[in-house]
């Protein structure tokens, strides 16, 4: 691809040629995987201009999140405020774009840690067996078949308000969907031709896992983690919604939406309709791309 | 009948080590985290003394091994012990507030059901037509939307805007309580007192917090019921019911949806422990005096017992309806034995 993508710059081609070409690539990746790609794009899209507005937001965001001398307050939306003012007079479309940065932030790193944990112990717990293994599962499955928000709102509770806390309390509960996807591949994977073939010519256990088990184990989590990530979006709005998230000073989608819902019964939408749908536009997106990868890599994962 | 029975008491057994582990794990978090009831009952400036007595008569002072032994020694004894805050028992409370949350999941389900189960078998009626996609647009956005949100949005339009519905408690308050509460479960008591006035009251109440919970979580049961029906669709009964000329509708939902509802039955099991996630921040939004703001309002103030009560009653909770879906499992399907 990127070969093809460096011809095209030495061959001269003008930018609306270019982006026809790639329309043109979108157009055929669309015969050869149907609708499910066009679910992977507006996902992928999603995602990078939210991703776009969190690394960047001061080229977009009219006023400082914290600024309040934006304007009166509680204005609605409206010229110069397009998303309205709050009960401090903070611009709303600028505490979103800044928003974006904290929940992104605290989900992607709460799913790389719950994966980075659970991996491990799942390709091992599930390669080895024995008591090892029937420990790990047990307790695994005690926490995943408990409601995982309970757990995220004690731990949360517990060790206070706080990014790096947050954080920690979203990856503990998720620890179990690692474990357990890549505990049940590897049960499979280990009973292959080629797995046995390895201990046949006598490949250390270390080599087998890393290096026949563990890369046909990693297609499926991709797509776990995609929809983990929108998973731990939501947990993570529910946290500080519920008041167990941050600190205050941290522009949050949830703790905007927990304000809002102090000036909710004198019928002020707007500061509770933004943020809402913040959440949900960028859970989705994570869900979009998950279900559209899991079509293209793993056919047969999610059953249509 | 005999095989069933052996099958339930093991099961029955079978979530204890859960509880057990779950228990064990809250325990660990609550001792190892900073603060304690202590300094949250007398405030951070009491005297040291006040302090030491304090955390002696609540046995604080012990080895957390041996606060943990006693701890699960009366729990074998169906003991949750005291608050730590309150004089009063911990089953006081959680005995109070659970029916509230049992109504509001119970009616969450029924709607869950509503709009999940139907437009999911009519969506696999019409595959890859325009409705079809419709519905599963509708499926994964209504996933992907945070209760509370889908709470705060209808709390705007139905209760203020629209002015319809309620938007907090369980009754209004011109109504007393004392005058048709007997089971705690506000929808049987007041039908009991012959009441009607204060049932349409009470159900008022419930529906919205009900219906935020139901339309969201019917996403997961629109997807799952499409799956399904689109595989017994191709069966070949179907077929056979189709040669025989039996009316499109029926086939789809009479003969098709039974045999497709048997997996999405046991997926409500496996979901239930979402509902109750889902139910939590449902009361936050509603001001639902149930068990979820009882753990919110004790976790607030560390009321170890408390907190720990309500993990084992929501862990109680979990275990008891996937036993539940399980036996109703055997009793749809003919096939499964135990």
């Amino acid at each position: 691809m990127t070969q093809k993508s460096r011809n095209i710059e030495a061959s001269g081609y003008s930018s609306s040629e270019r982006m026809g070409r790639i329309f043109g690539w979108l157009i055929k990746a669309n015969k050869k995987y149907g609708a499910e790609w066009w679910i992977l794009v507006f996902g992928a899209v999603i995602i990078l201009f939210i991703s776009y507005t969190a690394i960047f937001p001061g080229t977009l965001a009219p006023y400082s999140p914290l600024d309040q001398n934006t304007g009166p307050q509680l204005m609605a939306p409206g010229p110069g405020h397009p998303f309205g003012t709050d009960n401090l007079s903070r611009d709303i479309l600028s505490r979103m774009i800044y928003g974006s940065r904290t929940i992104l932030g605290v989900a992607f790193t709460a799913a790389i840690l719950s994966s980075i944990i659970g991996i491990p112990l799942g390709l091992i717990s599930g390669f080895l067996g024995g008591i090892f293994d029937r420990i790990f599962s047990l307790i695994m499955d005690s926490v995943y078949s408990f409601p995982g928000l309970i757990l995220a709102i004690a731990f949360a509770a517990m060790l206070g308000p706080g990014v790096v806390n947050i954080t920690l309390a979203v990856s503990v509960v998720y620890i179990p969907t690692y474990f357990r996807l890549v505990r049940g591949q590897t049960l499979t994977i280990k009973e292959e031709l080629y797995v046995e073939a390895a201990r046949a010519i006598g490949a250390r256990r270390s080599v087998i896992l890393g290096k026949y088990i563990f890369p046909n184990v990693i297609a499926t989590v991709v797509v776990i983690f995609s929809l983990n990530i929108a998973d731990a979006i939501m947990t993570e709005a529910a946290l500080s919604y519920i008041g167990l998230g941050l600190p205050a000073g941290i522009p949050d989608w949830g703790m905007d939406l927990a304000m809002g819902k102090k000036y909710l019964p004198s019928g002020i939408w707007w500061m509770i309709t933004f943020p809402g749908l913040m959440i949900m536009t960028l859970a989705l997106g994570f869900t979009m791309l998950g279900e559209g990868l899991s079509e293209i890599l793993n056919p047969r994962l999610l059953e249509r | 009948m005999k095989n069933l029975l052996r099958y339930i008491i093991t099961r029955i057994l079978l979530t204890i080590p859960m509880i057990f582990i779950l228990l064990t794990l809250v325990f660990v978090i609550l001792r190892i985290m900073p603060g304690d009831p202590v300094s949250a009952m007398l405030g951070a400036h009491a005297p040291e003394e006040v302090i030491e007595q304090k955390k002696e008569e609540l046995g604080l002072n012990k080895p957390i091994i041996i606060q943990y032994i006693n701890y699960m020694n009366k729990l074998l004894h169906f003991d949750l012990g005291e608050s730590m805050i309150f004089k009063q028992k911990v089953i006081v409370p959680i005995r109070e507030k659970l029916p509230a949350t049992i109504e509001l999941t119970f009616f969450g389900m029924f709607f869950t059901l509503l709009f999940g189960i139907f437009p999911g078998a009519y969506a696999a009626s019409r595959r890859r037509k325009g409705r079809d996609f419709a519905i599963r647009i509708y499926a994964n956005v209504v996933y992907c939307i945070p209760v509370y949100w889908m709470g705060l949005m209808l709390q705007l339009i139905l209760g203020i805007w629209l002015g319809w519905f309620p938007i907090a408690g369980r009754v209004n308050a011109r109504i007393l309580v004392s005058t048709f509460e007997r089971t705690g479960f506000y929808t049987l008591d007041t039908l009991l007192a012959g009441n009607l006035y204060a049932f349409g009251d009470v159900m008022l109440h419930l529906f919205l917090p009900s219906l935020t919970l139901g339309i969201v979580l019917s996403g997961i049961f629109v997807r799952l019921t499409r799956a399904n029906m689109l595989d017994v669709l191709k069966s070949e009964y179907i077929l056979s019911a189709r040669a025989r000329g039996i009316p499109e509708r029926k086939i789809v939902y009479k003969h098709a949806l039974k045999n497709a509802f048997i997996p999405v039955l046991t997926m409500l099991g496996l979901q239930f422990a979402l509902l109750l996630a889902g139910a939590i921040l449902t009361e936050m939004t509603f001001s639902w005096p149930g068990i979820g703001r009882l753990l919110m309002e004790r976790i607030y103030l560390r009321d170890y017992p408390t907190i720990q009560g309500v993990i084992v009653v929501f862990a109680l909770f979990v275990s008891i309806v996937s036993l539940i879906v399980d036996i109703l499992y055997a009793m749809v399907d003919p096939r499964v034995k135990y």
